[in-house]
């Protein structure tokens, strides 16, 4: 057991946990937060789908001990009311969610794509999101609330 | 506008807060009891309160295909109440609500009428209680948005206002329906309830349950099908900091520990010997052998109509080929999970499951305590597709909280969740169809070979069987034999979305594409003048045929496939359009006609008519579980794919207006987007499809 300190959602956080135990599991059981999912173990899914310094980072593979002193974002810190992000409320107004499991992560790869690129396209938005599976299907969905969501943002939303 | 009268079909009275608390029957839940002795007759209710919410049970599970949003939309489209102000609970099973669960696509068709009464009836009992208030007729009371007003003064009380009033009213024993044209919600595409929840990482599935003073368990499993624990040795296990029990169960060993990575780690240690049991050497291969060398014997006839054998033996024109599907498995995105917290007196479960009342009877097996004690808190699901009307992760959830003494909250890893599924079962069929002079089909023979799972019924496995024996064209082949082998292959199987349909379809719509070719047609016209007796089914392939431009040029190297399907009380017909170049597949794009009766949400059917395709198209491009040694070979989403979005066609949906009865949605479209594609790929390269997945030879 190491002391780990790190940035979570803008706030400072200590953990003292085995050093390689993934950021997914200090997320989801010693943390309580449970808006990260588990859904592979082995970074082929993209449920788990966190921001390390910014970054899309698969949450399972990554160690707590290489978090130290870094910026942790998760979907529970994306925006301050949980809703108001430019991505969200793309999400929102397309409906995208069915079961809604693979969304946190998805939410999170297409915040990070909407914070790059102003006007994606749909093959940007493919190579972005390649990563996160959806087993219901909200593809097409998803493909518009991104658009959306560049549009959102170059009204004034943060990103 | 349909007036109901039937005695008794309501009952009302106060909540045990106030308000108004109706009470209404879903037939459903009665037909679905083994013993309705004694099982009161309204099972569901819906209760206004004072401060105006509508709150109302649904005994359904969410699991994206959007109940949590169309029931409601149903019953206040009748009630005519404030659609800002319903809550929906999900209670625990009780005797009055019969065999709760969520399978067959069955949620809107089964409700849909009695959702229909509850709301009339509940606005029946608000206008008579505002038009004794104020003294007047109730003709002189319409209303709007949740109040009733009136009409000569347009004075207006809120439905919260008058619940109390209206709790003391006696039922309604005939109340008048809307007329379709009056529907303000029902058919229009109101915002799912759950995608905030959804979008924020707030909503609760199975896997997020948490309970004070619980462990994080996993499991060891033997990976042979029926093998058991023969001997372990936890000693190297406890030595993992943070381990806390080690426990055997029915089905294994389980690992509990602080958190849910150390019970991982933990079951890394332990040192298992396996009895491997009688399936210690099953394999794909020999089950496949078994189905071939039954198909030169009949087996117990699904359905028989003229004397096929015999048609097709005098046919001018003789078609056969043999089908096969694999083995699938559901790999939901939440891995199976089940969180139990077993005490002397009673017993809480919380999970996501397809199956309340199963989930409720294991856990009272198990712990001997009455069904009435246990809780099932039934959780958002991340995926069912059939695979969580299994309780196996119930059982053992149950079994480790009281082996342990503890709440347990059970995960199975990726790995656990594709190698111990219930399996869609692999299938293997022989078709042989006689065709005479003017290119008629004239006979049609089917052989299935494939593992039962649900019973047999005079020698017959009725979801092995589904949509060959009831083929769609049928009406219109005078000889028809279908006949059945239910094989034991010792692999566990259950329902998969779409059920028999999801290979059957793939099989008959490419058989019938064969036979469309032998006898010398268009796919199309083949199949139009074969669903002359059929009209919903030959109005969706009509309009999917004009919406999709098929017959009309397309992009050089570009081909269309058509696939029909009648399943779940739907009708769907899918265009896919696709190119094959340098032996690579690529689907364009799909466009797909439904008719699906009387429509709730358009944009959730629009949804699971994607959903359905995607989860069909998987299986077409790459996915298969095989058996060697009698476990699975594939272990996690590297060697079991599922579509990616980089994959996904551009999905046209074009709905049938209908006054039909509601159909289902959710497993419509699974079945036949995989003969669409085989369709299209014969066109593109003259390769008959026969066996799913579809294989690199097949392209070139």
């Amino acid at each position: 057991m190491a002391a780990v300190k790190f940035t979570l959602n803008g706030k400072p956080q200590t953990v003292d946990v085995v050093p390689q135990m993934p950021l997914l599991w200090v997320l989801r059981d010693t943390l309580g937060m449970t808006g990260t999912k588990f859904g592979c173990g082995m970074q082929l899914c993209g449920a788990c789908t966190v921001h390390i310094n910014g970054q899309p980072t698969r949450s399972c593979g990554m160690p707590i001990s290489s978090v130290a002193g870094k910026n942790v974002t998760t979907i529970e810190g994306l925006s301050p009311d949980g809703t108001s992000h430019p991505v969200q409320r793309a999400w929102i107004e397309v409906d995208v969610p069915q079961c809604g499991y693979c969304q946190s992560g998805q939410i999170m790869t297409a915040a990070a794509l909407v914070g790059k690129s102003n006007d994606p396209t749909d093959a940007d938005i493919d190579e972005a999101m390649r990563g996160n599976l959806c087993r219901c299907g909200t593809y097409q969905s998803i493909r518009r609330a991104v658009k959306l969501a560049a549009q959102y943002k170059a009204k004034g939303g943060a990103a | 506008m349909t007036v109901v009268n039937r005695r008794g079909f309501l009952k009302a009275g106060a909540g045990a807060a106030g308000g108004l608390l109706v009470s209404y029957v879903i037939p459903e839940h009665n037909l679905l009891l083994a013993d309705t002795a004694g099982v009161a007759k309204l099972n569901t209710y819906v209760h206004i309160g004072a401060d105006d919410t509508v709150t109302f049970t649904i005994t359904k599970s969410e699991m994206g295909q959007g109940p949590l949003t169309a029931l409601p939309q149903i019953l206040a489209d009748e009630l005519d109440c404030d659609w800002k102000k319903i809550q929906t609970e999900i209670p625990s099973p009780e005797p009055v609500y019969g065999m709760m669960g969520t399978y067959g696509s069955l949620s809107v068709r089964t409700t849909y009428n009695s959702l229909r009464q509850a709301g009339a009836g509940a606005r029946e009992m608000l206008v008579q209680a505002a038009a004794q208030k104020w003294g007047v007729d109730k003709s002189q009371c319409r209303t709007e948005n949740g109040a009733v007003i009136n009409t000569s003064t347009n004075a207006r009380l809120t439905y919260g206002s008058l619940a109390d009033a209206a709790a003391k009213l006696p039922a309604p024993t005939n109340v008048t329906l809307k007329d379709p044209k009056q529907f303000k919600l029902i058919g229009t595409s109101v915002k799912r309830m759950d995608t905030a929840a959804k979008a924020s990482g707030r909503a609760m599935f199975g896997i997020d349950a948490k309970v004070d003073g619980m462990l994080y368990a996993v499991l060891a499993r033997c990976p042979v099908f029926g093998g058991k624990v023969a001997s372990f040795d936890a000693t190297k296990t406890k030595a993992v900091p943070g381990v806390k029990q080690v426990v055997q169960i029915s089905n294994g060993v389980a690992v509990l520990a602080d958190n849910t990575w150390t019970a991982m780690e933990g079951r890394k240690a332990l040192q298992i010997q396996w009895d491997e049991g009688p399936n210690a050497a099953q394999t794909s291969a020999k089950i496949r052998q078994t189905f071939m060398d039954l198909m030169p014997k009949p087996g117990a006839p699904a359905r028989k109509i003229g004397e096929a054998e015999k048609a097709i033996a005098d046919a001018p024109k003789k078609v056969e080929a043999v089908y096969e599907a694999p083995y699938l498995s559901h790999s939901p995105m939440e891995p199976m999970n089940c969180t139990a917290h077993v005490r002397a007196d009673g017993c809480d479960v919380w999970v996501a499951t397809q199956i309340q009342t199963g989930a409720q009877q294991t856990a009272a097996q198990i712990t001997k305590l009455p069904p009435d004690k246990i809780k099932v808190h039934t959780m958002f699901l991340g995926g069912g597709f059939g695979r969580r009307g299994g309780s196996d992760f119930v059982t053992e959830a149950v079994e480790i909280s009281k082996a342990a003494g503890v709440p347990v909250k059970l995960t199975w890893s990726r790995e656990d969740d594709m190698q111990h599924d219930l399996y869609r079962p692999s299938s293997y069929v022989k078709f042989a169809g006689g065709i005479d002079a003017d290119g008629n089909l004239v006979a049609f023979t089917g052989r299935v070979a494939s593992q039962p799972f649900a019973g047999i019924n005079n020698g017959v496995d009725r979801n092995a069987v589904d949509g060959i024996a009831n083929l769609g064209y049928g009406a219109s082949i005078p000889n028809i034999l279908v006949d059945n082998h239910p094989t034991e292959t010792g692999i566990p199987c259950t329902f998969w979305r779409s059920v028999g349909y999801s290979h059957n379809t793939f099989f008959t719509e490419s058989f019938i594409d064969e036979l469309a070719h032998a006898a010398g047609k268009d796919p199309v016209d083949f199949r139009r003048t074969l669903l002359a007796k059929n009209p919903r089914m030959l109005g969706v392939l009509n309009l999917a045929v004009e919406k999709s431009g098929y017959g009309k040029p397309l992009p050089a190297g570009h081909f269309h496939g058509v696939g029909v399907v009648d399943n779940i009380g739907s009708f769907n017909a899918q265009v896919a359009e696709v190119s094959v170049t340098n032996g690579k597949l690529k689907v364009h794009k799909v466009t797909c006609a439904i008719d699906c009766g009387v429509v709730i949400n358009p944009a959730i059917v629009e949804q699971q008519v994607q959903s359905g395709i995607v989860f069909g198209l998987g299986p077409v491009l790459r996915q298969a579980i095989t058996i060697d040694r009698g476990r699975v070979m594939q272990a996690n989403f590297n060697n079991y794919d599922p579509l990616r979005i980089d994959e996904m066609p551009v999905v046209e949906v074009h709905i049938v207006p209908s006054t039909a009865n509601p159909g289902g949605v959710g497993e419509a479209t699974t079945p036949n987007i995989s003969p669409a594609v085989a369709n299209a790929i014969f066109k593109a390269t003259g390769k008959r499809i026969r066996h799913l997945p579809i294989r690199q030879q097949d392209l070139v």
